[in-house]
């Protein structure tokens, strides 16, 4: 390995590889979340299908040596995981947040009970494609190793934007979290819809988990996700349940979260604990700088229950 | 959870059914004889998963050979935060379980959880691993650790001739003496090849955060590091993180070379089945086990993984050689004329540290060499 000397240079590319590599569940999440909360539930359980679908997908990987099927085992863990969770909401008197709080309880249980004989094997990694070609310096090249996942995210955030604002079924999900009568008087089945996206959602927030656990950062233990399924829900409210903004803000979230490694290792030694709390520092600064009194809600779906 | 900090009813229902037990089969029974009978309940307390590749599976590794003993039962619980949680396990594993003797494994159930527990419950021993007990504490606690920094000094002088920046990189998890020392050790070690060398740490502030531990090692990787080693507790990602960025890898804990292949130099590793089994046979002989009990390679209470296949013969005979010197006692790490990282003195020429030194134990800085800060 020849390695150049980067110096302070090791900041901005820490940033920037760490925005790429950290982000990518941050992505999935929100924007299942996103879906889910567009038709009127929030489903606070995606924490738990994170970490069953890291589980999962490391375990099935695993047995199958293939990456590709444990992406697939993820998403549809995570699939069943949000079913679950849409069709006991459908209930009277059921609370979604409630619901939302055992399922992230139920699928963290589960995930360390039947995880425990996969701490220890080495399952495939889901490839990358190089897109530093083009430097010679090889801490870029590293940096701009993308993960397909990650482009996915990506592709996935631009077609939800278009679905919303363009296709029927955007229109659909959105008459059903905005007006539950409006829908009804449609002809439409709100339960259902909602059953729909939160399944949905669900399954993303699942390959969200298979990344963490196949890609980055590639093995499957117990304190894998350390709270990045809830950061991600919140994530939505800061990006105003818009799927382009949830990409963004992901993106934010993973730059952030590498400037703490990144400036120890350049020698900005003093107080790294504070320099660890930047992703959440920036947060709350972003908040308060966005906030308003006046349109304190904008862009919230009309049956969530936070805004009811 | 107050039931739990309220036992006494509970014990006392214990004690007065087992006395009228006692009345009403009278001399049928020998008083004492059951007591005598009585397996040993022994608790072990691990802070994260006890297969992690590193700090808790040595461990569990340890408990599982105090478990083919005969006459003893083992509990264990993982997981558990260095908060009150602790408090409550251990309370748990006295009053409902009847652990007599416990083994909680991390750093920070010392103080101030083990010495608030260990006056109120005379009746059981609680055997710390790391801690630093000393005259005052409560007698029924004790505290045991192994020399592991030698073995991050080994560690050293492998990554000594194996680095071609001569930049070497340290994954810490907080910035405790155990740590220091082994950061120290490993700077020290591989300066003993080449005294130009440097050791970039960075520090993640907890014992297990996968993602956090994976850009620290990235982190190093960019800067040029090209031997990496760590201190936390499950070291699995550092190393499959350092081999895929092309750095060689020092283990830790326990023997990772599964996990880094052609990239693995050597390891410090910890020995405990021999610690514990013995512990545990001195406590059900009734001999007493010291308040502080420490050991090193020549004490089998660390060993080092067998040299890869990446290490050079260079490496390989000034590795053996110093690994003798280490096993026939009194080796130092530490030795003037020595600075730490901000110039002041450590060790004046001709002062030396030796591995069993105490003073070692309340280590609060970086040697020079060491790029970091231990706040």
């Amino acid at each position: 390995m020849e390695t150049v000397d980067i110096g302070l240079w090791g900041v901005p590319l820490a940033i920037l590889g760490g925005a790429i590599r950290v982000s990518t569940p941050f992505i999935f999440v929100s924007l299942g979340e996103c879906l889910t909360e567009r038709s009127g539930r929030i489903n606070l359980g995606l924490e738990g299908t994170l970490v069953f679908g890291a589980m999962s997908g490391y375990a099935v990987a695993y047995e199958t040596n293939s990456a590709f099927f444990g992406v697939l085992a993820a998403a549809f863990a995570g699939l069943l995981f949000g079913l679950v969770h849409g069709w006991i909401c459908k209930f009277k008197g059921v609370n979604d947040i409630a619901i939302g709080i055992a399922m992230m309880l139920l699928g963290m249980g589960l995930a360390f009970f039947f995880g425990k004989p996969y701490v220890q094997p080495v399952a495939p990694d889901l490839p990358a494609i190089s897109f530093g070609w083009w430097s010679s310096i090889p801490q870029v090249q590293a940096a701009l190793q993308v993960n397909v996942l990650f482009l996915l995210g990506g592709l996935l955030a631009v077609f939800m934007t278009w679905m919303f604002r363009a296709t029927r079924v955007g229109l659909i999900v959105r008459v059903v979290g905005d007006s539950t009568d409006a829908a009804r008087a449609m002809g439409l089945d709100p339960d259902l819809v909602r059953l729909l996206a939160t399944g949905v959602g669900g399954a993303l927030a699942g390959i969200g988990g298979a990344y963490l656990s196949l890609y980055y950062p590639g093995s499957w233990n117990e304190g894998i996700s350390s709270g990045q399924g809830l950061m991600a829900i919140a994530l939505v409210i800061f990006a105003r349940w818009s799927p382009a903004n949830c990409f963004w803000a992901a993106l934010l979230f993973g730059g952030a979260g590498a400037l703490g490694p990144a400036l120890q290792s350049v020698g900005v030694t003093q107080g790294y604990y504070l320099f660890f709390a930047a992703p959440y520092v920036l947060t709350l600064a972003l908040l308060i700088l966005t906030s308003s009194t006046e349109r304190s809600m904008q862009g919230a779906p009309l049956e969530l229950s936070l805004t009811k | 959870m107050s039931n739990l900090t309220r036992p006494n009813r509970r014990r006392f229902l214990g004690t007065a059914s087992a006395a009228l037990g006692a009345a009403a089969t009278g001399s049928l029974w020998q008083p004492g004889a059951a007591r005598a009978a009585t397996p040993l309940t022994v608790g072990f307390i691990y802070v994260g998963p006890k297969d992690d590749f590193g700090y808790n599976q040595s461990h569990a590794e340890g408990a599982a050979a105090v478990k083919s003993m005969e006459g003893v039962t083992v509990l264990e619980e993982e997981n558990v935060p260095e908060s009150q949680d602790v408090q409550n396990t251990m309370l748990s594993m006295i009053n409902f379980d009847g652990a007599s003797l416990l083994f909680p494994t991390s750093f920070g159930y010392f103080n101030p959880h083990i010495l608030e527990l260990a006056p109120k419950n005379p009746e059981v021993r609680f055997e710390h691993c790391g801690g630093l007990w000393s005259e005052g504490n409560p007698t029924n606690a004790g505290s045991y650790f192994g020399y592991i920094g030698m073995g991050q000094y080994l560690n050293g002088i492998a990554a000594g001739h194996a680095t071609k920046s001569k930049k070497i990189g340290f994954v810490a998890a907080k910035p405790i003496p155990q740590v220091l020392n082994n950061i120290n050790s490993f700077l020290l070690g591989a300066r003993a090849v080449d005294p130009g060398i440097t050791c970039q740490v960075i520090f993640t502030g907890e014992w297990s955060l996968a993602v956090k531990e994976a850009e620290a090692t990235n982190a190093l990787a960019d800067q040029g590091c090209d031997v990496i080693t760590c201190h936390v507790d499950g070291p699995k990602v550092v190393c499959e993180t350092a081999v895929s960025r092309g750095a060689f890898v020092c283990g830790y804990h326990a023997d990772q070379s599964p996990l880094a292949g052609d990239k693995y130099l050597t390891g410090a590793e910890w020995n405990w089945a021999a610690v514990y089994t013995d512990m545990v046979r001195k406590t059900i002989a009734g001999e007493a086990i010291p308040n502080f009990v420490r050991g090193g390679l020549a004490d089998g209470f660390i060993k080092m993984s067998p040299l890869g296949p990446a290490n050079s013969d260079a490496a390989r005979k000034q590795f053996e050689a110093v690994k003798a010197e280490i096993m026939a006692g009194g080796f130092a790490a530490i030795k003037g004329p020595l600075k730490d990282n901000k110039g002041n003195v450590i060790a004046a020429d001709g002062q030396a540290f030796v591995e069993t030194d105490v003073a070692l134990e309340s280590m609060g800085y970086l040697v020079e060499g060491v790029l970091g800060s231990t706040s």
